[in-house]
């Protein structure tokens, strides 16, 4: 398991697991499956910079994510703008969002950015269920197809490489942001702010970045997800879904790439394997996520690469 | 001026119990540096512990004893349960345990009770009592009384008796507290009891008015939670304050601007405050030590 420190490790890791798991495949509704944890996965990877390197918590993500959903079901139905594009507003739109909510906030400590960001979060869920002659309300909106070169881009198999590629992509940048002087002065000063500043770090400047690069990787996320359900809820942006990113991050591991997949893996299938369960699927939830808190509280790919380190030595 | 009287009166009622909510959160704070999201779902087995206990044929005042009994239990399991073995866990994790239970709560509810609505008879009856043209329930009354009788007693028992004073101590340095012979896991279970309690109580006194079901805990959660960061976290008189003055906007901000938004207000103000005043109206900043 050594090949799974180094950056390509991960890489290849994820590249491996992408490419074999369609040969197990049985049906499309694996590929459905497979699909929402890539998607979930890039959000997730984009919050761990957030939490696991600059050591901020977001509760408010799926503000976020709900952004880019909503920009490729708005776009092009009310503005006649062409979904790719409305895509990158709405990841830009993020990224602004992010960058106005998180600049007076990012410099105070402790729990501050977790109360804003869920105020932001439960500000943006109450827009697209308000402003219905926009969003449709409560029940959502659909999306119309994804076109690309006159070709459509639809069926699982489809989305399943689409949005492979996209996590791909997404993995490879942050394993090069925690490499760069970005990542190394993220880790300084997760470690102590005061140290970190005293070592010449604008602390401040450093965690605003972080989240505004954590708020885009949602709302790409986000796009995708439109996309590949062709219909939008006010859920995507709800509270709960920023509870399941940040408790994805934590699961799979803080700081680890390949946990913020694992992560996201479990909690997508989860509720896919608890529907069996009916009315009893809320309170599986959350047991499940206490006990998960309580007795894998480092995370499941930082516990497994610990114990397979100690027996190998 | 009867619908600023009207507004203000409702504002002040439904301030109290986001007070009571915040007050909750800022013991627990203190005790033990947790911020337990699973304090709106107090509040919610307040209701309907006692409207079906009401229901199966108790008199209301029994009900309601019920009722608190149950969830200070509910609290007393869910600091020995889920809190007590993730004690030197980060806070993200503590926060993600406290939410997983008000999530587990919620459902636990759903299968225990049922989805729907429900409401409790007005303590004094309905008939709305009119001052200066605005009609106020009696109901409110009872909320207010009840919300300032709990204030009081709260201050008295953390300023005068030993036990209140062995609460202070331990969130004012838990090392020190237990130093000088402070049981400060007495203290941690104490502080989930007595917020579970004022939790419930808020529960069965709001009920009346604005019903209850297995999912009201969430919004008031995180109201009670804006409210206690408004008034900065940790402060007791702040979150007080901070409870009153988020029930206000509420009620000014709906009838005056945007009923819509009404619950928006509450995050809104949250913002500015942040944006302002970092540590909220009463917080005192820290300094962080190397």
């Amino acid at each position: 398991m050594a090949f799974l420190k180094g950056k390509y490790g991960v890489l290849l890791a994820i590249a491996i697991i992408v490419l074999i798991l369609p040969v197990a495949f049985p049906s499309n509704y694996y590929f459905r499956i497979a699909t929402l944890v890539w998607i979930s996965a890039l959000a997730v990877i984009g919050l761990n910079l957030l939490m696991g390197y600059a050591g901020q918590v977001s509760l408010g993500h799926a503000g976020f994510f709900g952004m880019g959903a909503y920009a490729v079901a708005v776009g092009p139905t009310h503005l006649g703008i062409p979904p790719v594009a409305s895509a990158l507003l709405g990841a830009a739109s993020a990224g602004l969002l992010a960058f106005v909510v998180g600049r007076p906030i990012l410099k105070l400590r402790g729990h501050y950015l977790a109360v804003a960001t869920l105020g932001m979060g439960i500000l943006v869920a109450m827009v697209l269920n308000n402003e219905a002659q926009w969003t449709g309300g409560p029940d959502g909106m659909p999306v119309s197809r994804l076109v690309l070169f006159g070709f459509k881009v639809k069926g699982p198999v489809m989305w399943y490489w689409i949005t492979a590629g996209f996590l791909f992509v997404g993995a490879w940048l942050a394993l090069n942001l925690v490499d760069s002087p970005l990542g190394r002065a993220l880790r300084a000063l997760h470690d102590s702010e005061t140290a970190a500043r005293v070592g010449g770090i604008d602390v401040a400047r450093h965690k605003l970045i972080v989240f505004v690069i954590s708020a885009v990787y949602a709302a790409v996320a986000g796009s995708l997800l439109a996309f590949f359900d062709g219909l939008v809820t006010p859920n995507t942006a709800g509270f709960l879904h920023s509870i399941q990113l940040v408790t994805m991050v934590v699961l799979g591991g803080m700081g680890s790439i390949l946990g913020s997949l694992v992560g996201a893996a479990v909690l997508v299938t989860l509720p896919q394997a608890l529907t069996v369960f009916h009315d009893y699927e809320h309170l599986m939830l959350g047991l499940m996520m206490m006990l998960f808190m309580i007795f894998l509280r480092r995370g499941i790919v930082p516990t497994l690469r610990d114990r397979i380190a100690g027996r190998v030595q | 001026m009867a619908d600023f009287l009207q507004f203000a009166f409702s504002g002040l009622t439904v301030g109290a119990i986001y007070a009571l909510v915040a007050l909750g959160f800022t013991i627990i704070y203190n005790a033990s540096d947790v911020v337990n999201f699973a304090q709106g779902e107090f509040v919610m087995i307040g209701g309907m512990v006692t409207v079906f206990a009401y229901a199966a044929g108790l008199p209301l005042p029994v009900a309601a004893l019920l009722a608190v009994i149950v969830a200070v239990f509910v609290g007393l399991a869910l600091e020995w349960l889920a809190i007590e073995p993730a004690r030197d866990a980060p806070p993200v994790t503590l926060i993600i345990i406290t939410i997983g239970a008000s999530i587990f709560l919620r459902g636990l509810a759903q299968v225990v009770f049922d989805k729907q609505f429900h409401s409790l008879p007005a303590f004094s009856g309905d008939e709305p009592i009119r001052i200066g043209g605005a009609a106020l329930l009696p109901q409110s009354f009872w909320v207010l009384g009840s919300a300032i009788v709990i204030f009081l007693a709260l201050y008295a028992f953390f300023n005068h008796t030993l036990t209140g004073k062995a609460v202070l101590a331990t969130a004012a340095n838990r090392f020190a507290a237990r130093l000088v012979g402070i049981n400060t896991t007495f203290v941690m279970a104490l502080s989930f009891a007595v917020s579970a309690a004022i939790g419930a109580i808020a529960g069965v006194l709001v009920t009346p008015i604005t019903l209850t079901s297995y999912d009201v805990g969430t919004l008031l959660a995180l109201k009670g939670f804006a409210s206690a960061m408004l008034g900065g976290m940790g402060n007791p008189i702040g979150a007080v304050i901070g409870g009153l003055l988020v029930g206000l906007l509420e009620a000014f901000g709906a009838g005056y601007i945007n009923s819509e938004y009404k619950d928006a207000i509450a995050f809104l103000v949250i913002l500015g405050v942040l944006f302002v005043m970092p540590q909220g109206l009463f917080g005192r900043s820290h300094t962080e030590r190397v």
